[in-house]
């Protein structure tokens, strides 16, 4: 590990730390190649934006437009080629898994099991960077686990079986095990992928409802361009491997740049909330 | 909401030493000199709570001289495939994953004969050549067990069909160049189904026994510093990782803690097959699936199969011995095929 990234680890910003921001992400970049002697596959072009605590960011986009990547770059899964990010001054990458993983908690697309578990089982996951590798659930363990499936309402699904809820259940139960981790971040990968309208909608109520309860920071990665608007605070729009431009969805969801991000003729308007609508039009 | 407790992974892990002796007792019993049940039982437990120190009958010498260190091996070879089993099913989210059916079984039977043919060569102490075959078979099993995973990548990914069919053909590869092995070179290579199969008929000093024993604890319990960690990796790599697992220590730990035991088992029994497929599952439908309690559970559980499969495997040709891998590859390839084909569906 290079003496730049071991001075980093303990850099305290105090310049941000008068700053209202939780999350800062600094002129971030990275480059995937498959060969290092290759030119890169893949490159994420210097990315800034801030986030405060209660704040829902959007990173939109179209596929393959680097919007994971930046997410597992905020994750700290990855580490970034130039610049840096940083969480209460702390930068993601340079913490230990367990650290993070109390700071941080990152809701994926699909959480596959090899073996059967209920559903308080999985939620009592999130636990597992606040105690000791070897140890028995507290108490307190439960008490939070239990709270956290209250939270996205899921109580009665304790005892359930995991491979025996619908897509939307399950969905709540692992954002109640992302819960459970305490995080200061909330990070979500396309949580919305495979749920059908009525559940996509009950799952951000309940995430904007959690942001403003418990203060969490959330980035949700997403192409859906109506729920990024209704919901999100602030939008990070990307386009191939570019972050095109930062802020809220009102500033941002102007027909032609929409129209050019996602190659498609569409149509925004304002809705009476103050946040845009889009309509896409069929191309013929 | 019913979290793990201290007292009932306590429990269970006693219900099962309470079978594990009633096992060891009707193992003791079987045999060519007949030995009444009840003063075996009666005998063996005022040896345990101290009340004397041999058994006195006239039978005592053949327990205690030839099949007590049988036994003894058994629990040993059994405890350590199951655990190896267990963590090879968590580490690489294969249900189907064992040492036997990723071929590590034949790298480590291969690296024990290899040790086998070396050590004559060296001039090393006894103590030091007699460790050069477990060392030899853990070595084996280390270097199988890591071209297997290479092996089984598909697209960067672990991909369940391929690794197991890299695991086969893998330990077939092995298995023939131990055939080559043993058909060019004579001595005390011990017999080829000794290798091939499995066996437990072997003599050991009583040296050896202590370094098994030792050598189980210090992996087994170095896997199961990790359990909470292998219940998390069930769901990935990169899930376990957001949730706070260190994945490549864990995985460091285990793979080479589980090629030791592997390697150990190989060393005094040869390549006995299917026990760390067969135990976890069992112990996984009686306990569940969490490796607090699994890992315990499969140990234990492994000794009781491979007693009962040893019981077997000497008394159902009797006066002739069957190799003991026969007797658990019969029970256990068409469990493996049933587990197979459920999956697929």
């Amino acid at each position: 590990m290079s003496s730049g990234s071991a001075l980093a680890r303990n850099s305290f910003d105090p310049a941000r730390a008068g700053s209202d921001a939780r999350l800062s992400v600094e002129q971030v970049s990275y480059a995937y190649s498959a060969n290092p002697t290759q030119a890169p596959l893949f490159t994420l072009e210097a990315t800034s934006f801030q986030a405060k605590p209660g704040e829902i960011v959007a990173i939109l986009g179209p596929n393959a437009s680097g919007k994971s990547t930046l997410l597992n770059l905020i994750a700290g899964a990855l580490a970034p080629l130039s610049g840096r990010i940083l969480l209460d001054g702390f930068v993601t990458h340079s913490l230990t898994p367990k650290t993070r993983a109390q700071r941080i908690a990152v809701v994926q697309q699909e959480s596959r099991l090899l073996f059967p578990a209920r559903a308080w089982e999985f939620v009592l996951q999130g636990r597992h960077a606040h105690g000791r590798s070897l140890r028995f659930e507290s108490e307190d363990d439960v008490l939070i686990a239990k709270n956290a499936l209250a939270q996205v309402g899921a109580a009665e699904l304790s005892d359930r079986w995991m491979d025996q809820i619908s897509g939307g259940e399950k969905q709540r139960v692992i954002l109640a095990r992302a819960l459970a981790q305490q995080p200061l971040l909330l990070l979500l990968d396309e949580p919305t992928l495979h749920l059908d309208i009525a559940a996509q909608v009950g799952l951000l109520d309940a995430l904007r409802r959690l942001a403003a309860e418990n203060r969490y920071t959330v980035v949700v990665v997403t192409h859906e361009l109506n729920l990024a608007a209704e919901y999100a605070d602030q939008v990070v729009l990307m386009q191939r491997g570019r972050c095109l431009r930062v802020g809220p969805p009102a500033n941002i969801y102007q027909r032609e740049l929409l129209e050019q991000v996602f190659q498609t003729p569409l149509t925004v308007e304002m809705g009476a909330s103050g946040r845009p609508r889009v309509t896409v039009l069929s191309a013929t | 909401m019913k979290p793990l407790t201290l007292r009932r992974l306590l429990v269970q892990c006693l219900t099962l030493v309470v079978v594990l002796f009633l096992v060891v007792v009707i193992a003791l019993k079987f045999g060519a000199v007949p030995v009444s049940l009840y003063a075996l039982g009666r005998d063996l437990l005022s040896v345990l709570f101290g009340q004397t120190s041999q058994i006195s009958s006239d039978y005592g010498l053949i327990i205690v001289n030839i099949r007590l260190p049988r036994i003894l091996l058994g629990m040993i070879v059994g405890a350590s495939l199951s655990v190896a089993g267990t963590s090879f099913q968590a580490l690489l989210r294969n249900p189907l994953a064992d040492p036997y059916v990723l071929g590590v079984s034949s790298g480590a039977s291969l690296g024990a004969i290899l040790a086998l043919i070396v050590e004559p060569h060296l001039s090393v102490s006894p103590l030091f050549a007699a460790l050069l075959t477990p060392l030899g078979a853990f070595l084996g099993a280390a270097a199988t067990i890591t071209a297997v995973y290479f092996l089984g990548r598909r697209e960067g990914q672990i991909d369940s069909t391929t690794l197991l069919l890299a695991g086969v053909i893998t330990g077939s590869f092995l298995s023939a160049i131990i055939l080559f092995l043993m058909s060019t070179l004579s001595g005390s290579l011990r017999g080829l189904s000794f290798w091939m199969m499995g066996e437990l008929s072997t003599p050991l000093q009583k040296s050896v026994y202590w370094f098994l024993g030792v050598g189980f604890f210090v992996a087994a319990g170095a896997i199961y510093t990790t359990a909470s960690d292998l219940n998390l990796l069930l769901s990935g790599e990169k899930e376990a990782m957001h949730l706070g697992v260190d994945v490549p220590r864990v995985r460091l730990v285990v793979y080479i803690a589980a090629s030791f035991l592997t390697g150990l088992a190989v060393s005094v029994s040869g390549a006995v097959g299917y026990v760390g497929l067969i135990v976890p599952h069992v112990m996984r439908f009686i306990f569940g699936s969490d490796h607090r309690t699994l890992l315990p559970t499969a140990a234990i559980g492994g000794a009781i199969a491979v007693i009962m499969a040893d019981t077997l495997a000497r008394t159902v040709v009797a006066p002739t011995e069957v190799p003991v891998g026969a007797v658990t590859a019969v029970i256990g390839a068409p469990l493996f095929i049933y587990l197979l084909r459920r999956r697929l569906a």
